[in-house]
């Protein structure tokens, strides 16, 4: 038994939000993008709707669109992107969800009301990527320390120098290329390789 | 007189009493009772469990794994300490009653290992929570490693049991980093 074809619930989507969008990754795997205020209803059509009855949350992830691969052609684009996948358990058929929220005011909706699976998804990904998610009950973090600082899989994210007292690294310790910590000097750029040494 | 009429040494109940200085009678038991406290949160914990399994056997020395700190005298730090998990490790250790050891086991407890150049969270070292005794290098060391650290912190055992000297200086198993497939007893294969 196979349930709806990915084009089949991308225009049932798009019924619902107009600006819904598909889009195909590079590896050829295509997925719905929608923005963050239109993914409550989108949600719940995939949720309830009983053509769809997307009833199991698979994964909910994020990434960091800074310094993204194939990204470059677009600089601005620095969101934080949140990826759902969803799989109906009736109709067998899968879709992956995007939303992206921008990096300085970062919420995104949450979508534990309809799957509980994403209240530990959403406080894993709030942790790492600093989502707001909006509705959440306990929006803790569930990986680092309470009082850790900062959202450690941004893309911009310093490490810290020190945690409660105890530096990062040992006594003479030193790494060629290790990531740069925070009051860390701002690194010196390199000099543009010159052709002497190479007749 | 024959033999047969000679009093037979042991017979009579006063003779059956051993003079020793009971120091070194309560080290002998001390040192031949390590329990341990079962601390295994990384791959090190599989080479712990290896060497309380039947080919290493670390029963024969009395060591007995313990699930509480209360009942154990050493804990073997085995694996990756995390920031979030180093306070566990020095709680567990605060429970633990006195004469209180540690060995750290493995590249991570000992200094953060494969993680202190890249990773945010993991500690560099249990040694800057808990002090350490033995220092078991390798990643994963092999089970041998570990009981050549655990007969050198038996020697500290009975030092401490009988002269009351406690060794602060940590000690490093030697050779413990050996090839995969190797030990340290065993030749090197010929090129």
């Amino acid at each position: 038994m196979n349930g709806m074809t990915f084009e089949a619930i991308a225009a049932r989507i798009a019924q619902v939000c107009d600006e819904a969008m598909v889009v195909r990754s590079e590896n050829g795997q295509p997925f719905v993008r929608v923005p963050a205020a239109a993914l409550p209803r989108v949600a719940a059509l995939l949720r309830r709707d009983p053509a769809l009855l997307c009833d199991a949350l698979m994964d909910l992830t994020g990434y960091d669109r800074l310094k993204y691969p194939g990204n470059e052609a677009s600089p601005a684009n620095d969101a934080i992107a949140v990826v759902y996948l969803l799989f109906s358990q009736q109709h067998h058929h899968r879709v992956m969800l995007e939303v992206q929220a921008p990096r300085a005011l970062c919420s995104v909706p949450t979508v534990s009301g309809l799957w509980p699976a994403a209240l530990y998804f959403e406080r894993e990904v709030f942790d790492l990527l600093g989502v707001q998610f909006v509705g959440h009950p306990s929006l803790e973090r569930i990986l680092c320390p309470d009082d850790w600082v900062g959202h450690p899989l941004r893309k911009d994210y310093l490490y810290p120098a020190q945690y409660h007292g105890v530096p990062h690294l040992r006594e003479g310790q030193h790494f060629d290329g290790a990531p740069r910590r925070q009051g860390d000097p701002e690194p010196t750029p390199t000099p543009a390789p010159t052709k002497k040494g190479h007749p | 007189m024959a033999v047969a009429d000679l009093p037979k040494p042991g017979n009579d109940p006063h003779e059956q009493i051993v003079l020793t200085a009971v120091d070194e009678f309560l080290a002998w038991g001390k040192e031949n009772s390590l329990f341990y406290l079962l601390f295994a949160t990384a791959c090190c914990g599989i080479e712990l469990m290896q060497a309380g399994g039947p080919r290493y056997d670390v029963d024969r020395l009395g060591m007995i794994p313990r699930a509480t700190p209360r009942q154990a005298d050493l804990m073997i730090v085995a694996g990756t300490i995390t920031h979030k998990m180093a306070g566990v490790v020095r709680t567990l250790w605060e429970q633990m009653t006195e004469p209180r050891w540690v060995v750290s086991m493995g590249s991570c407890a000992n200094s953060g290992g494969p993680f202190s150049k890249w990773s945010y969270s993991v500690l560099n070292g249990v040694d800057k929570y808990v002090p350490v005794d033995v220092y078991i290098p390798g990643c994963p060391p092999r089970p041998e490693a570990l009981i050549d650290g655990v007969m050198a912190l038996r020697e500290r055992v009975r030092r401490y049991r009988t002269m009351g000297v406690r060794d602060r200086d940590p000690h490093v198993v030697q050779g413990a980093d050996c090839r995969f497939g190797s030990h340290p007893g065993k030749p090197e294969p010929q090129a």
